[in-house]
């Protein structure tokens, strides 16, 4: 059997580890940033140490996402006890010069040197993201150095109906759309009686735009790990699927890892932390079905089926995989749970608003001068975060509308600049708050031109069982096509404000009913644009 | 005992054509006990081995997993990720997630597929491109993002990405050629 | 579970009171006594479907419609089953499913005698207000015995079901998916080269319109039996052909 982690050494000895560097110097090897060119500027980093004869003083460590994806690849240098600094656009050159002038002789390399003071850093509050691109995701050292798996500690000493009711306190709801609250499905799957229950994970992100999970997945595995076994510690369930779409091969690759590591050190498998508490992890993967992202579709798949929704009742807290109660959990939520368990419910709801407690992790993309992951406070107002974290439209632009929600959600008008972010603002201005992908549009973009957008998604990514939503979206992608075109009639708008009744009321799941969504909010907000099209107007200023 | 009843059911049942990538599949399918609901995972496995999933691999394995074929059929065509033809040489893959179409990847698809003559969804007469489109690479703060060959592009035009391609093809028209003479 | 011997759970259908059996949906007891809720995909002797949606009722307390077909019953639960509302539904969506194949009575094998004709004279569907998608689909009449016509399939998949919960073959399956989904008889050759196909003609039987068909029939000479599946499973489950000394 396994020796058992022992949190207190690692974390010291980790310490210890770090403090004899005089440097540590960290390099975005996310996704986003390898793509602009991270992995040249890394090894121009470690080479140009390796020359100076600095390996014992400059540590180059690999992190995940820092957060502006927009501005990377990027690069911090940390000076132990003093301040760190950030740099942009690293090339291999300017990977040479932090070290070479910045690191050795302590220049300023102003033009690359990206001020932290910026809005985008300040106003942000990192909870689920507090460890991406800050640590090493490849080990699970720094995690523990991090207080990982602390939470998992306390909560083996707590009695899982006690878990439940922290996590009741926190009030945290689920991030993965809809804002369930989190500890009463917990109570659900507590409370169903099964020889077998399983919790499952979903980071079957799938919203075009979307990319808040994967960076949690990838940078910070331990705590979906950490989250996923506190989950199923709470709701007695001894086996999780961690289910993962196929487009994120580094996440799949990094939790797996993760996962054989986590056994190693007894934090999961048998007998965890010697405990009587048991919990087998496996990873399953998506194969390009956005509709697996419903939780019924995503059961079917784990369970080797097309990915199609069943009706519910019964939930899957009663009937779930192979018939047994299951829960499951947005990657996000899970996420949470280590901080929540270690700070305290009362810590958490000191963030965010009263209903909607805690902060969100917000994939910022489209028409702003800085684009990448955010994580915020809920209730944030909408102006805050597109016009003073995102730097607002760059080239001019003036900012129009920002689509929240994905293909299930809807554009909300620059005019709701005051609206909070939080789960039922959004939902009251026509929106849901989704899993966080947030798109700022400009002036140059047609709305009707948006909502056709999205129809096309949804009329490719129906599942095709139920048929509402099956003809539905490809009779109102039609539709928009003609309007868009400057060929539609009244009759055709009239129809289509019946189709997006008939498929919200009718459709069988969640996505089907929330596939109008993107038509109804930019018909409720601009209609305008649509009856200029009908009179065959031109609609947004032409793309510059 | 399970073991060795799963041993002798991949003995039996073995690919009767003798082509080693099977022994691959095989080799995926006992890791997954020969568990019906292992299915979406073998197709991966099977894609990855094969590059793509022909009706050998389809009714081989439903035959594995006692599975009826139009299950696994259904099962596979209802995923946008399983291919059914052998793609090309080299694999273009354009982003249409939102943040990429706001930032006019539409137009790099269809400049792309125009300038290098490969329709959108298909691959090239030569065999040599296929040009994808993908809902959402996950990489928006790049957007428009382009996947070649695994290779993630990010901030892409249609310029820049046809000429990336037509130098991967004269790189490899060089390489032939010196090949051929030398 | 056995039933008890009486339907012992009140239910309020559009104001009547009627009695449920423990484990009725509420378009079986409904069905019962005598209430019609428009469905198609339903089908008595094969598992719950719902993917047609013509069935969604009003249920009190539910801030959603559902399925009659398979919302289970509750004691004192209220349903309504022909608002105003929920008519407008039923009939776009049967409009919806006309629009997306190739629906054409006067030249169809089932004329006369098809579920999808006799919803739309129910619905008072005269005219279909989405757009036609026409779709290029080709007959398969490779099968000695049968014609499969996917120009008039609706997607309800009771010859799937009933294919492969009461034959136990599976010959049938739904491939591709949203308006891309289409049926496929094993991995998508000619029925007739099928080998898994044991020619039972049950799919026929329960296909509600005229996209399964016996080979030969003209137009409007096709008959299908959809009460054929309840019947053999209800002998099964009771046991009812069996001699009962050797039970």
């Amino acid at each position: 059997m396994a020796k058992v982690i022992d949190l207190d050494d690692v974390a010291v000895q980790e310490a210890e580890a770090r403090s004899r560097y005089r440097w540590r110097v960290k390099v975005c090897s996310s996704t986003a940033c390898d793509a602009s060119g991270a992995g040249p500027a890394r090894r121009a980093v470690e080479h140009s140490v390796e020359e100076q004869g600095l390996e014992h003083d400059v540590q180059v460590v690999p992190t995940g996402c820092m957060g502006l994806c927009s501005a990377g690849p990027l690069v911090r240098a940390e000076p132990r006890g003093g301040q760190a600094t950030m740099f942009q656009q690293v090339d291999p050159q300017v990977g040479a010069d932090i070290v070479e002038r910045h690191v050795v002789g302590r220049e300023d390399l102003s033009q690359h040197q990206l001020d932290e003071n910026l809005p985008f850093f300040t106003r942000q509050e990192r909870v689920v993201l507090s460890n991406a691109g800050r640590i090493d995701p490849e080990r699970i050292e720094d995690y523990v150095a991090e207080d990982g798996y602390r939470a998992l500690v306390t909560a083996l000493r707590m009695r899982p109906r006690g878990l439940i009711e922290t996590i009741e306190a926190s009030g945290l709801r689920g991030r993965g759309g809809a804002g369930y609250p989190t500890a009463k499905k917990w109570a659900m799957l507590h409370d169903a009686e099964s020889d077998q229950k399983y919790v499952v994970a979903n980071g079957d992100e799938g919203d075009p735009g979307a990319f808040m999970d994967r960076a949690v997945m990838e940078d910070d595995p331990h705590r979906v790990l950490e989250g996923v076994a506190l989950a199923a510690y709470a709701t007695g369930a001894s086996k999780a699927f961690l289910y993962v779409r196929a487009e994120y091969p580094r996440a799949i690759k990094r939790l797996e890892q993760a996962i054989r590591t986590a056994k190693r050190q007894r934090l999961l498998g048998k007998n965890i932390l010697e405990s009587d508490f048991s919990l087998d992890v496996e990873i399953r993967t998506g194969a390009g079905a956005f509709v697996c992202g419903e939780e019924t579709a995503l059961l079917a798949s784990i369970e080797g089926q097309r990915g199609q929704p069943r009706m519910r009742p019964p939930y899957p807290t009663e009937r779930g995989l192979y018939g047994k109660p299951t829960m499951i959990n947005n990657v996000e939520t899970l996420a949470n749970l280590p901080d929540i368990i270690r700070r305290g419910p009362e810590w958490f709801r000191g963030m965010g608003t009263r209903v909607s407690p805690g902060t969100k992790v917000f994939a910022l993309a489209g028409s702003l001068q800085h684009s990448g992951l955010i994580e915020v406070p809920m209730g944030l107002t909408l102006g805050e975060i597109i016009e003073e974290i995102g730097g607002g439209c760059p080239n001019g632009r003036t900012f129009k509308a920002a689509q929240t929600g994905g293909p299930s959600g809807g554009c909300v008008p620059a005019s709701f600049r005051d609206l909070p972010v939080d789960f039922e603002s959004l939902r009251q201005a026509g929106s849901i708050m989704g899993s966080g992908g947030l798109i700022a549009m400009d002036d140059s973009v047609s709305m009707p031109e948006v909502a056709r957008f999205y129809m096309d998604f949804s009329q490719d990514e129906s599942c095709g069982k139920c048929a509402p939503c099956r003809v539905g979206t490809l009779e109102m992608h039609r539709l928009l096509e003609r309007i868009c075109a400057g060929a539609g009639t009244e009759r055709d708008l009239a129809l289509l404000e019946q189709l997006t009744r008939t498929v919200r009321e009718t459709s069988l799941c969640g996505l089907g009913q929330s596939a109008p969504n993107p038509v109804a909010s930019t018909l409720e907000h601009f209609r305008d644009e649509y009856t200029a099209l009908l009179r065959n107007e031109p609609v947004g200023v032409a793309h510059g | 005992m399970a073991a060795t009843a799963t041993d002798s059911r991949a003995q039996q049942d073995a690919h009767p054509s003798g082509d080693e990538r099977f022994a691959l599949l095989d080799k995926a399918l006992k890791r997954a006990r020969f568990e019906q609901d292992q299915l979406v995972e073998l197709l991966h496995t099977a894609q990855e081995v094969f590059g793509y999933l022909s009706n050998d691999v389809l009714i081989y394995l439903a035959r594995q997993l006692r599975l009826p074929p139009s299950r696994v059929l259904g099962v596979a065509s209802f995923y946008h990720l399983f291919t059914f033809e052998a793609p090309g040489d080299h694999i273009c893959t354009v982003c249409l997630g939102t943040a990429c179409y706001v930032k006019g990847a539409e137009e790099v698809v269809e400049g792309t597929a125009q300038a290098l003559g490969v329709p959108a969804g298909q691959t090239s007469d030569d065999g040599r491109l296929t040009l994808w489109t993908a809902r959402c690479v996950g990489s928006c703060g790049l957007a428009p993002v382009v996947v070649f060959d695994g290779t993630v592009l990010g901030k892409q035009t249609t310029d820049e990405l046809v000429t990336h391609i037509r130098e991967v093809f004269a790189a490899e028209d060089a390489a032939a050629e010196e090949e051929e003479a030398g | 579970m056995a039933r008890p011997k009486r339907p012992n759970v009140p239910v309020v259908i559009d104001g009547h009171e009627v009695m449920a059996y423990p484990d009725d949906t509420v378009l079986s007891v409904a069905k019962r006594n005598g209430i019609r809720i428009p469905h198609l995909c339903a089908l008595d002797g094969v598992s719950v479907y719902g993917g047609c949606r013509l069935c969604v009722v009003d249920v009190a307390e539910r801030h959603k419609l559902m399925p009659a077909c398979g919302t289970a019953v509750a004691e004192d639960m209220e349903v309504h089953t022909q608002s105003r509302t929920l008519q407008e539904h039923r009939k776009l969506i049967l409009e919806m499913i006309l629009a997306e194949g190739n629906h054409v009575c006067a030249v169809c094998v089932s004329n006369g005698a098809c579920e999808l004709q006799d919803l739309a004279v129910e619905l008072g569907v005269d005219h279909v207000r989405p757009d036609y998608q026409f779709p290029r689909r080709t007959v398969d009449a490779s099968h000695p015995k049968y014609t499969f016509d996917p120009n008039r399939c609706v997607l309800c998949t009771r010859c799937v079901r009933t294919c492969s919960e009461v034959e136990g073959a599976h010959v049938w399956d739904v491939a591709g998916r949203a308006n891309g989904s289409y049926l496929i008889a094993d991995l998508g050759q000619p029925w007739g080269e099928a080998p898994s196909c044991t020619w039972c003609g049950k799919c026929v039987a329960v296909c509600p319109t005229g996209a399964l068909a016996w080979k030969g029939k003209a137009v409007g000479e096709m008959r299908h039996d959809p009460n054929l599946v309840a019947f053999l499973t209800s002998a099964r489950d009771e046991g009812e052909w069996l001699d009962r000394e050797t039970m």
